[in-house]
């Protein structure tokens, strides 16, 4: 396997971006990403998205993006993992270079959220059909499931769930790609309003559209185009039981923990290790519990972590969704592994303006999907 | 729901069929075709409790579409006596006095509609026993 590198990035700003279809905001990401790079043309894309067909009736992303991409005859593959595409398509562009099958390879993903489907319905199709979502259940109703039953065995409190949100939202204030470039307060994650209790709407990712993408390319290439081409030391993907209902413990993500040991093993790295990392906030609770999985913090501890500001830009020792995470820099489904790496990217040449973590040289991105059947982690590192 | 999709799944939804490997005994809810624990392929018909306790619960305000007009409603995940776990709806009960650990029993229920000329669809949803 040859070494590889990420040697530039692009995306759109996150949001309501109702005068772009998803094909612009494919190929506006793609582009600044080619660009970045500064390479002449790509042997071959991937294109992360969830559920393009429901939520805008296009299917065959693949081919749809390289023609309008004017990469024709390239192979182009679309990767579907549900919120979990970004990370797995960069994982798979991964491999291609790795391979030596192809030399230079985008890794892209997108989702256009506010065309009119049905949010709530199209995204429960990353759970069980038959038996959960049969029942009514709804992904926030899967997460507050998760987080009464965290709450009841580790005494975690509301309050630390909302300190979740808050911190993102500080961190999205200083992220010019966010979709929400507000701070919020405690109070009001607090008093906003309930959508599966105890999660209220502040504790909750948003609806968004975007697009985001890589390029990689072999290490021995890489000096041709930048300086600090940014290293991919490891990457690791798992799988788990589509249904939350089946697993033994309603509070550990095994995927994650599972995923978190192998790439350990891989890099031969620590949790203490990592000096950031880009988690999967799609709900506050989620952070706590993937930052335990992960190794961060002790069983339980989560909740309170974040609360003492242990995973702040400012304070952590291990800043947690610098990026502003899916919580207020957005989350387009597909879009959202990508802009993962892309943070690690920034942050690991040094990039990241007024959200840059002191000393950052190992980064690692954690990306799932469902309510964690899915999980892809990988690790970046300036060289 | 068009009905085929809906017919497969009625031994589950109406009579709780599970199906308990021959090998290591777990038993699957709804039935597999492979055991995920010991990989036979050999199993047999059960019937689950139809007894257990409260794993987790939430209380839904946005809802599916299909159960938009229903909300609040309370949703939960069920431990049945038999160890297998379950989501299903929890009916009939103050939902300010949900509680982790409470002991709970399914009971056939319409669950859905399909649209105006449509199939009723039926299953389990639990009571606070």
């Amino acid at each position: 396997m040859k070494e590889v590198a990420v040697i530039g990035a692009g995306m759109t700003r996150f949001g309501e971006l109702w005068n772009k279809s998803i094909k612009d905001i494919f190929v506006e990401a793609a582009l600044k990403a080619i660009k970045d790079a500064g390479v002449d043309h790509i042997d071959s894309m991937y294109v992360g998205s969830m559920s393009s067909g429901l939520f805008v009736g296009q299917e065959h992303l693949g081919a749809v993006m390289a023609d309008y991409l004017g990469m024709n005859p390239i192979p182009a593959t679309r990767v579907e993992s549900a919120c979990a595409s970004g990370g797995v398509s960069f994982r798979q562009a991964y491999f291609e270079v790795a391979s030596g099958q192809s030399e230079i390879v985008l890794a892209g993903g997108v989702e256009k959220m506010t065309d009119g489907a049905d949010v709530t319905d199209a995204l429960a199709t990353a759970a069980d059909q038959e038996y959960e979502v049969y029942q009514g259940i709804t992904f926030p109703g899967l997460y507050a499931m998760i987080t009464n039953a965290h709450m009841h065995q580790y005494k975690t409190k509301r309050e630390q769930l909302a300190a979740v949100a808050v911190k993102n939202h500080r961190n999205g204030s200083k992220n010019p790609n966010a979709q929400f470039r507000s701070e919020i307060t405690i109070d009001q994650v607090l008093r906003s309003s309930l959508v599966a209790d105890p999660l209220r709407l502040l504790d909750c990712s948003p609806v968004s559209d975007g697009g985001a993408a890589v390029i990689l390319c072999s290490m021995e290439i890489a000096k041709k185009f930048t300086d600090t081409p940014i290293r991919v030391s490891g990457s690791v993907q798992t799988s788990d039981t589509i249904a939350l209902h089946s697993r033994s413990s309603l509070t550990t993500l095994k995927a994650v923990s599972t995923a978190a040991e192998k790439i350990y093993k891989m890099t031969n790295l620590k949790p203490q290790d990592i000096d950031f990392a880009e988690v999967h906030d799609c709900f506050s609770i989620a952070e706590i519990v993937v930052s335990e999985d992960l190794g961060f913090f002790d069983k339980g501890r989560g909740g309170s972590a974040v609360e003492e500001g242990s995973t702040s830009l400012e304070t952590g020792k291990i800043p947690i969704n610098t990026s502003g995470g899916l919580k207020s820099k957005g989350h387009p489904v597909g879009a959202t592994g990508i802009a993962q790496i892309i943070e690690l990217y920034e942050q690991l040449q040094g990039k990241a303006g007024k959200r840059q973590v002191k000393n950052a040289h190992v980064g690692l991105a954690q990306n799932m999907g469902g309510s964690g059947a899915s999980c892809v982690i990988n690790i970046l590192e300036a060289i | 729901m068009i009905s085929p999709k809906y017919f497969r799944e009625i031994p589950q939804r109406y009579r709780l069929e599970a199906s308990r490997c021959k090998e290591c005994g777990t038993i699957h809810f709804p039935p597999r075709l492979i055991c995920n624990k010991c990989k036979s392929q050999e199993f047999e018909t059960v019937k689950l409790s139809d007894s257990g306790k409260l794993a987790t619960y939430t209380v839904i305000r946005v809802a599916p579409s299909k159960f938009s007009q229903e909300t609040p409603y309370a949703i939960g995940i069920v431990e049945l006596n038999d160890g297998v776990k379950l989501t299903a709806q929890i009916v009939e009960t103050d939902l300010d006095k949900l509680q982790i650990g409470q002991n709970v029993k399914l009971v056939f229920r319409r669950i859905q509609d399909d649209g105006k000329a449509g199939i009723h669809c039926y299953g389990y949803k639990a009571v606070v026993s």
